[in-house]
């Protein structure tokens, strides 16, 4: 069991991830887009949807400087307690604006006939396991390392995680972890597996070369239509439609 | 300098009776789908009016377009790249669905299966968008010809502009109609907002298109554009355009729009351009100045240097002879009676128009004055001063001037015109009153009057363009000399090295030696070959039947 849930299923997850995203990429460009809904509604989305984007970020940059950077390192700027400071109060700060964000996108999804009509089982799956992992981030940080004190996950999960992607997995440094956050981590990973299958997808089309590319834009009427495979060499079989 | 061709649009809004079959016709060919059942990549508006999407032109509230910065570089009006890039997440500048108008549908079914009873059934409207019944409100020619009153139409925003005095009555003064499609743009907006990359220009006819495969949503192009003719698809979340019908034009054939238009009011044409000119003479620093600077932009394709220098930036050949045939170029550079839509938004647009000369028309006759009479249309043109500053406010930024040069223009040719058809004596001096010979006065009346279907679109095809490009990379069988005259092929390297002659270069070469040489063969050709292609059947030329003895002679 340990072995499934924390090597073999992380394994899955981003064999997905990577896997699904070369495969959307090249077989679904069309269907890669933010799929905005502010035509219909944008007095709510106005407010949520840069809270929860910028909650977001924060988020993500915090689970990059918990999860990726070892102990060892941060010691040489700061003290284990200031670390543990910065974690509680920015991490809860920016789970809360995520957190009401997404909150109040699910409203608006609900509560607006046609943004509602325009909901896929697709997307209610996704807001399922994203509020999901986002209710129990946020308990973690406010539970285990507010009220009960703090636990300091960079003894056992950070270095878990960090196995991973070293191919070194150590499922043992789990199993010790409190439950609140071996759930959190389950979540996690299952919102990875999915993330290439869902409207998700559009966080990796973050336009990076906007500022730098010249503002108009020429091409040629020729060349190679994208998401379109070059004829292979030998022979085809015969499509019989 | 950099020849670039583009295909552009001309307008004679004399001529349009506002039927809108061009933008059923274009609706029927290009939007007929779930998802842009609100989009009108053609719409025709009545002015004075709000247009489509509602007061789009009032860009203080959607910032489309271009501004120039403090240092006097164009700058998209809704913020440069570093906004752009914190702003991704909402983008308040998006017009709603009801600033467009919710599309609906009628519930035809119960006209059917209502159970019988005392009442008709009637059919109820519902709203495409959510499904729901809905109370119609708002579409895209709500105010078609001033229908709703003063009201909406006093909040046209190109009214609001004009002076308080002039505003009062404008109403009873005049109307037109004016059809719009995307401008296909110079220096467009909606391409520099893209965070994507996704929109681009086609370097060959400078058609502007979305990459469908490429646009991932952030509906910055409808923000950047100040033309609201870029639309977001609310169900594929990609955004689409008009697309100048390039389906069509690649096979020499005009857009839906102007194949369908009924009142014959669409011109088609091949405009050759300076694109090293372009960002330049979109930051000129007096608003007033844009309709002159792209003028300027505009190359003359029967100036010899910019052919040549068209044929060296790759421009085909097919594409410079139909420049030189263009009606676009014609109606723009050399009679300059087409204007810009909105050269203030600085995107420099490509679809002009010819301004009604109606308005001062029925003005006078009105008044009981002779409306054709051109002493009298020349100072109404001048004392007019409603229809002629509202077609200024549209046309050239508020600068009567150019206006009025392209209203006497056509009064005159009006005028004059009459005469030669009343029998009356032509009066040259209406023409070079207006600075045209009798000659340009008579093709400019043929241009806007009669112009018939293959003059009114000049449209040259890709496919002549390709085949042109084809025809340098067919080569011959290297070292083999070459076509019958050619000089055998010899490289730096002895026989055979160095790159085959082209096909072209061969063919000359063979037609000038067929075309000089006064003998069948020549003598001198020890190789004995002939040219069937010149022989006229009579007696037997050298080398035309191998020799007796053998060798050849």
């Amino acid at each position: 069991m340990s072995l499934l849930l924390w090597v073999a299923f992380p394994y899955v997850a981003l064999a997905s991830l990577v896997g699904g995203t070369v495969w959307r990429y090249r077989y679904d460009r069309f269907g890669w887009t933010t799929r905005s809904s502010e035509l219909y509604e944008k007095r709510l989305l106005r407010v949520a949807s840069p809270l929860f984007h910028y909650g977001l970020l924060f988020v993500i940059g915090g689970h990059a400087l918990g999860l990726l950077i070892p102990e060892q390192w941060t010691s040489l700027v700061g003290s284990e307690t200031t670390y543990h400071a910065v974690s509680l109060y920015a991490g809860t700060a920016a789970g809360l604006a995520a957190g009401a964000g997404l909150v109040l996108l699910v409203y608006r999804r609900r509560r607006t006939g046609p943004v509602f009509a325009a909901t896929t089982r697709n997307d209610k799956v996704m807001y399922l396991l994203l509020g999901g992992a986002l209710l129990l981030g946020i308990g973690v940080t406010t539970i285990e390392n507010g009220l009960l004190g703090g636990y300091d996950y960079r003894q056992t999960v950070s270095p878990w995680f960090r196995g991973i992607f070293l191919l070194d997995p150590r499922p043992e440094l789990m199993e010790g972890a409190p439950l609140l956050y071996r759930f959190h981590v389950v979540l996690g990973f299952a919102l990875i597996a999915l993330f290439p299958f869902t409207r998700l997808i559009h966080a990796f089309a973050v336009p990076v070369k906007y500022p730098f590319r010249p503002y108009i834009v020429y091409r040629r009427r020729t060349g190679t239509a994208p998401a379109t495979r070059a004829a292979r060499r030998g022979w085809e079989p015969v499509s019989r439609d | 300098m950099r020849v670039m061709a583009q295909l552009a649009m001309v307008m004679n809004l004399d001529k349009c009776i506002g039927c809108h079959t061009c933008s059923v016709t274009c609706k029927q060919t290009w939007t007929n789908r779930a998802g842009v059942e609100y989009v009108w990549f053609n719409n025709v508006e009545t002015r004075p009016g709000q247009g489509y999407p509602r007061r789009y032109e009032d860009q203080e509230q959607w910032r489309g377009g271009w501004t120039l910065d403090r240092k006097g570089r164009l700058k998209p009006r809704s913020g440069g790249r570093a906004r752009r890039m914190f702003t991704l997440f909402s983008n308040p500048l998006l017009p709603s669905i009801q600033d467009y108008y919710e599309p609906w549908t009628y519930d035809y079914a119960t006209l059917t299966s209502a159970p019988l009873g005392d009442d008709f059934p009637v059919a109820r409207p519902h709203s495409l968008i959510s499904g729901e019944p809905m109370k119609v409100e708002w579409s895209a020619n709500w105010d078609d010809d001033l229908g709703g009153g003063p009201d909406l139409a006093r909040r046209d925003p190109v009214v609001e502009r004009i002076s308080d005095a002039v505003r009062l009555d404008f109403e009873r003064a005049f109307m037109f109609y004016l059809p719009r499609i995307c401008e296909h743009c110079l220096n467009p907006t909606c391409m520099a907002a893209c965070p994507s990359g996704a929109i681009y220009k086609r370097e060959e006819d400078g058609i502007v298109l979305v990459d469908q495969d490429a646009c991932r949503g952030w509906r910055m192009c409808v923000t950047g554009c100040p033309y609201k003719k870029i639309y977001f698809n609310h169900r594929t979340g990609k955004a689409e355009k008009c697309t100048f019908c390039y389906p069509r034009v690649e096979v020499g054939l005009p857009t839906v729009c102007s194949e369908t238009c009924v009142g014959r009011l669409r011109y088609i044409g091949v405009l050759l351009y300076d694109q090293d000119r372009v960002t330049e003479a979109a930051s000129v620093e007096d608003d007033r100045d844009l309709y002159a600077a792209q003028l300027d932009v505009f190359l003359d394709p029967d100036d010899p240097a910019v052919r040549e220098r068209a044929r060296r930036d790759g421009v085909p050949d097919a594409w410079v002879e139909a420049a030189r045939r263009s009606p676009v170029h014609a109606l723009i550079s050399k009679y300059q009676v087409a204007l810009p839509l909105h050269p203030e938004y600085r995107t420099l647009p490509m679809v002009w128009y010819v301004p009604p000369l109606s308005p001062v028309v029925e003005a006078l006759r009105d008044s009981g004055h002779d409306g054709e009479d051109a002493g009298n249309l020349f100072g109404a043109i001048e004392t007019l001063r409603i229809p002629v500053e509202y077609l200024a406010e549209l046309f050239t930024a508020g600068d009567t001037e150019p206006v009025t040069a392209v209203l006497r223009r056509l009064a005159a040719m009006r005028s004059y015109m009459r005469d030669v058809t009343l029998g009356d004596p032509a009066d040259p001096g209406k023409a070079a009153a207006v600075g045209l010979t009798e000659t340009e006065m008579g093709e400019m009346y043929r241009l806007l009057a009669l112009a018939k279907y293959d003059e009114r679109y000049v449209i040259p095809t890709q496919a002549a363009a390709e085949a042109a490009a084809l025809e340098e990379t067919a080569c011959s069988v290297p070292g083999s000399g070459g076509l019958d005259g050619a000089a055998p092929v010899s490289g730096p390297f002895g026989e055979a090295s160095g790159p085959p002659p082209t096909p072209t270069a061969e063919n000359f070469h063979a037609l000038k030696d067929r075309q000089t040489s006064g003998a069948l063969t020549r003598p001198q050709d020890r190789r004995g070959r002939v040219n069937l292609l010149n022989w006229d059947g009579k007696g037997s030329p050298d080398g035309l039947f191998p020799g007796r003895d053998g060798d050849g002679r």
